[in-house]
């Protein structure tokens, strides 16, 4: 089970209880969470390494990225953490147009994405217990309930021994448990993960994917990139995005015209 | 971001080499500035002590003839529009005045030493009434003005005035540009933790307010030890002037003012350090995405 005292941000950022947003009902699904249109991206001079995405991802629903190493699977991760901006095309992000957002509004838009970094980037002076609450200390969150979220975090990916441990002294696996629930404290609506199991063993493996499976039950978007087939096999619901030499394979269509925005 | 959040900067990977620079940098710029103000009061001093104050020679080889001159003189001048204070000095504060150079000989009545009338003037136009009246009555008598004897001491005291002055605006400067520097110092160490917080939706006043915060911390501790440095040296300096007995280094003060001036400096730097510390990482993250 998710905990469920965890605080979440609002459109703006700022947080407000997640228990008070989901009996408002305030955070129903949305058709069309993320949509690309014709996007490029190049390093520098050099060539394209991804071309012509396009693809409509509906809230909710639960993504693979899957591809050979190299294929751009990390770049595509990139803009949509908005940590990248494309060369070309559009991006829109919870309807807004991403790639000509001025930088000022581009914090606002973070705090609604949880990510989980491929090599984790936590803050290595800081303990486990202050990475994971890094997100709702940016958001503003009051430290009584960042507390108490963090407890709970550190329940749920079976690290409350840990918690004043530094990254440096935690395993491979630990980090990623870290990094998975500073990626997922501030309730995101999209959740992106490169590699999150690559650095577990198989039953931490199940463990995360039941983690994932609880968050995007909630109604999380989940966007995760990974090499493992049997991952993928384990969630029937999913999508997958499979990405080569830099194309987004599509050949139903599905990916460019989900079923649900004909609805 | 709540106080928790300060500890997200590492302290261990950046130096306290900064806090050296502004004591340096401060402990230098109360001299300069103690200097300048000194300078400045002491130009002023000399300018109102001296103003007016003027000294008319008469050099006749006689010394009867050169006292009865003296005497006339002095009755001329007092009956000269704008000038007062006219008195002749007498031969023996003379004497007393040249024993540096003559010793005892100095009270030699055969020694031909100039009789001496002191007077004061009010403006030019006494002036070249003195000088025509002088002229009429004592042909071979000498006008000294004091202000145009002088004028080279105000001078140099006016160009150190200006020159602690600039270099209160050159160490400002360079203080300015070592906050700077440290700032992207720590942008560029911090690098990798910054990125972090950019992807949790930090925005980059938050980012910067931490830097600020630590380079402000840092720049106090420095006014600190700098500010209490350079106000001591101050002291002992004037101390230490006012123990020669000089009356041209006497007239260097520094004043209620200038004591207020100094101790506004530490502070003044604290908040140049923070102003400029958050201007530089504001501007350096905007180059980031």
């Amino acid at each position: 089970m998710m905990p469920r005292a965890l605080p979440v941000l609002d459109e703006g950022g700022r947080h407000v209880r997640w228990r008070r947003l989901q009996a408002k009902g305030c955070r129903g699904p949305v058709a069309g969470i993320v949509q690309f249109e014709n996007v490029g991206l190049r390093y520098g001079q050099g060539e394209e390494v991804l071309r012509d995405l396009s693809f409509s991802l509906t809230a909710g629903e639960f993504y693979f990225v899957t591809g050979a190493s190299g294929a751009g699977k990390t770049s595509l991760l990139k803009m949509l953490y908005l940590a990248q901006r494309p060369t070309r095309g559009a991006i829109h992000l919870f309807g807004t147009d991403v790639v000509t957002l001025p930088r000022a509004r581009i914090p606002g838009f973070r705090r609604r994405i949880g990510v989980v970094f491929q090599d984790f980037r936590l803050v290595p002076h800081l303990s486990a217990a202050d990475n994971i609450a890094l997100p709702l200390r940016i958001a503003g969150v009051l430290e009584d309930e960042v507390r108490d979220a963090v407890s709970e975090m550190l329940a749920w990916v079976g690290l409350t021994s840990r918690a004043e441990a530094r990254p440096p002294t935690l395993s491979g696996g630990e980090q990623q448990r870290v990094a998975i629930a500073r990626a997922v404290i501030g309730r995101p609506e999209i959740l992106i993960a490169d590699e999150p199991t690559g650095n577990v063993d198989e039953a931490m493996a199940d463990r995360l994917l039941q983690l994932f499976a609880s968050l995007n039950g909630l109604g999380t978007t989940l966007v995760i990139a990974t090499h493992d087939l049997q991952l993928i096999a384990r969630v029937r619901s999913a999508q997958m995005m499979r990405i080569d030499d830099g194309r987004l394979l599509d050949p139903t269509g599905m990916l460019r015209h989900p079923p649900g925005r004909h609805l | 971001m709540s106080a928790a959040s300060t500890r997200v900067l590492d302290t261990a990977r950046t130096g306290r080499g900064m806090v050296w620079v502004i004591a340096v940098m401060l402990f230098l710029t109360v001299l300069a500035t103690a200097g300048g103000i000194g300078t400045a009061r002491a130009t002023g001093a000399i300018g109102m002590q001296l103003g007016g104050r003027a000294t008319v020679q008469v050099a006749a080889a006689d010394p009867a003839r050169r006292e009865r001159d003296a005497g006339e003189a002095a009755a001329v001048l007092a009956g000269i529009a704008g000038v007062s204070q006219v008195r002749v000095v007498p031969r023996a504060e003379i004497a007393r005045l040249l024993s540096p150079w003559l010793g005892g000989d100095a009270a030699d009545v055969d020694l031909p030493i100039p009789a001496m009338v002191d007077l004061t003037v009010a403006d030019e136009a006494s002036v070249t009434r003195v000088r025509r009246a002088l002229a009429a009555a004592l042909p071979g008598a000498r006008l000294d003005l004091h202000s145009a004897a002088l004028a080279p001491v105000r001078r140099f005291l006016t160009v150190m005035s200006v020159l602690g002055l600039a270099l209160v605006a050159m160490m400002v400067a360079a203080t300015a540009f070592v906050v700077v520097l440290a700032a992207r110092a720590g942008l560029e160490a911090h690098r990798g933790t910054i990125e972090v917080m950019h992807m949790l939706g930090a925005t980059d006043v938050q980012v910067a307010r931490l830097f600020q915060r630590r380079l402000s911390l840092d720049a106090a501790l420095g006014a600190a030890v700098g500010g209490v440095a350079g106000l001591v040296a101050v002291a002992l300096l004037g101390a230490q002037a006012s123990a020669l007995g000089s009356e041209l280094l006497g007239a260097v003060t520094l004043g209620g003012l200038g004591w207020g001036v100094l101790l506004v400096l530490p502070f003044a730097f604290v908040a140049l350090a923070a102003g400029v510390a958050r201007r530089a990482v504001v501007r350096s993250l905007g180059q980031m995405l």
